[in-house]
């Protein structure tokens, strides 16, 4: 995912000078292609992510199109407030990007667990959050934002992610939704690389007679309200899955849209739990400890079908 | 610019008048902040009077000069000074912190020509003053210098000194980085709470250009900022200033950080401030 950002944010930047990267000493063998092309556009400004933010508001306020790079909790946390204020306040062409969202960094501690910035983000006033799940979704995902041309967040993985989609998703007009398929009366929202997880899961419970639809929603926000809505009706149960705090992530952005609108089903989220924070281990270890791997999705889903049969 | 022609009366007047207006706007809403006020008035009136390239007729000119109140709290005496300087109507000062009014109590850029940046979170001026002043670097020619003025207080956070090692490292030397060192910051006297001495020494190894200087001298402020500016590396004045500088109740007064004077306070403010 990161090498997928990297070459399209490249080939962008070909087009348009307008285009800087800065990065907070953070990137070895994944920014040099930017960095060799276009040195005039490209800052390390050290490990001062703070400064980075208010660099990149700055070069924005003077025509600039900036994206940032560092790891999650310091792409996003450390600075939060100089993203809220000289970025999103003053609504500039700013695009945060992290990697590492998740749990990538698992056996490296909380320090380094990615658990919360979707929540930190999406609260943010102007602000685009995008979690592409695979190489394919982070290209369409860095066009998307290139083209808005306001804050952004975009959220990558660690590097070397497996290809869920089959193919280049080509029409970057479009709001971040990308259904895998599927029939039946249970939806599985996701994002991020944890939506092939998802898709094992949707395999194992159509053995136990139960059709699973999922769906790719890499906008956490703005969130596609229509299809989520058309999905809602069309569904008894909606499980969202994500590497991320249960709370303030795309599982409550739709927990939030779904409760406002009367007769839809109810959602239940699936996530990283904030008791758990102090386990070390491998990303998938972590996904197991937290019930967000395939086995943990399907007994999770058996279990809420046999509780409250419909 | 040379400080031959500089324009002192003009100055002089554009301060007084400037800290009149201010006087007239924290009475008025009884807001804080008129001692922060004064003490960077003049120095407000040395760049707005003669240092600035700025067209207050076209606030969005492109080659102009930027200039970034990173001690967004002092947002009276700016505001006052962008209205006598013709950026917009005097009268908006009569709305300063008025209900969906453009004039907030920090500096707010939105909807107010001549505000470059909204402020009020100490720390953060310098380092969209750096990302400006790299931008416009590109900029043929003479390219535009950035001005940041900083609070004595607000050094103590720690971006700020990011800031000023990347543009020491990158020798950004359209940026001018001003203290207003009034020497008083938020809870007491800065020599007791956090010492920032010897401040031109952490500068200068930060690798910047220090100029120390009498923030209230007209003459020295304007030389002093001539030189700023395109030396090789960013440059800085360390303005040594009075809290509440020119009234003689409120000098060098921690108090005058949050009170907003009375009416017979405002008539003796008046006549110190005019006379």
């Amino acid at each position: 995912m990161r090498t997928a950002f990297l070459s399209r944010l490249v080939e962008l930047a070909e087009q348009d000078e307008r285009i800087h990267l800065l990065t907070g000493d953070l990137g070895f063998s994944v920014l040099e292609p930017f960095r060799d092309r276009f040195p005039d556009r490209y800052i390390n400004v050290g490990v001062a992510e703070q400064n980075m933010i208010g660099v990149a508001a700055g070069l924005a306020l003077t025509g600039k199109k900036v994206f940032t790079y560092s790891i999650v909790n310091f792409a996003v946390t450390r600075p939060l407030e100089q993203i809220r204020v000289d970025v999103c306040y003053h609504n500039l062409d700013v695009t945060v990007v992290a990697v590492g969202g998740g749990v990538p960094y698992g056996t490296q501690g909380y320090t380094h667990h990615g658990s919360e910035d979707v929540a930190f983000t999406r609260v943010l006033p102007n602000m685009a959050v995008m979690v592409p799940c695979d190489s394919h979704e982070a290209a369409w995902a860095t066009t998307r934002l290139y083209q808005r041309q306001g804050p952004s967040y975009l959220r990558l993985g660690r590097g070397g992610e497996p290809t869920i989609h089959g193919a280049p998703q080509p029409d970057v007009s479009g709001p971040g939704w990308f259904e895998f398929g599927g029939t039946g009366r249970v939806a599985v929202l996701a994002n991020g690389p944890i939506l092939g997880e998802c898709l094992k899961a949707a395999a194992t419970l159509a053995t136990h007679g139960i059709g699973v639809r999922v769906v790719s929603v890499p906008a956490v926000s703005p969130l596609p309200a229509e299809p989520l809505l058309s999905l809602a009706r069309a569904c008894d149960r909606l499980v969202v899955v994500e590497e991320h705090s249960r709370i303030g992530g795309l599982g409550s952005a739709v927990a939030e849209i779904v409760s406002e609108h009367p007769g839809l089903p109810p959602v239940k989220r699936l996530g990283l739990d904030s008791a758990k924070i102090k386990i070390i281990g491998d990303q998938r270890f972590l996904w197991q400890a937290n019930g967000i791997d395939a086995a943990g999705i399907t007994t999770a889903v058996l279990s809420w079908v046999a509780a409250a049969p419909t | 610019m040379s400080v031959e022609n500089f324009p002192s009366a003009a100055i002089a007047g554009l301060a007084r008048e400037a800290k009149l207006e201010a006087l007239h706007m924290v009475h008025r809403t009884r807001a804080s902040h008129i001692g922060s006020c004064f003490s960077a008035a003049d120095i407000l009136a040395c760049l707005y009077g003669h240092v600035l390239r700025i067209r207050p007729e076209e606030p969005d000119w492109p080659g102009r000069d930027r200039f970034i109140l990173s001690k967004g709290h002092a947002a009276a005496i700016l505001y006052a000074i962008l209205a006598l300087k013709g950026f917009f109507p005097r009268a908006w000062l009569q709305d300063y912190c008025g209900n969906a009014q453009p004039l907030g109590g920090h500096a707010t850029a939105t909807g107010v020509p001549g505000v470059e940046v909204s402020t009020g979170s100490l720390g953060h001026g310098l380092s969209i003053g750096l990302g400006m002043a790299i931008g416009l670097r590109g900029t043929d020619g003479d390219h535009p210098k950035v001005y940041v003025m900083l609070s004595d207080g607000e050094c103590d956070e720690g971006s700020i000194w990011e800031a000023a090692l990347l543009a020491g490292a990158r020798r950004v030397d359209n940026l001018v980085a001003i203290v207003d060192y009034n020497k008083i910051q938020s809870f007491g006297r800065v020599a007791d709470i956090m010492d920032l001495e010897p401040f031109g020494a952490k500068w200068a190894a930060f690798g910047w250009h220090v100029i120390e200087v009498d923030g209230h001298d007209h003459a020295a402020v304007c030389t002093a900022l001539g030189e700023a500016g395109s030396v090789g590396k960013p440059s800085v004045l360390i303005a040594h200033t009075v809290k509440g500088k020119g009234v003689s109740y409120m000098e060098d007064q921690l108090l005058w950080h949050y009170r907003s004077p009375t009416a017979d306070e405002l008539r003796q403010a008046i006549q110190e401030v005019s006379s």
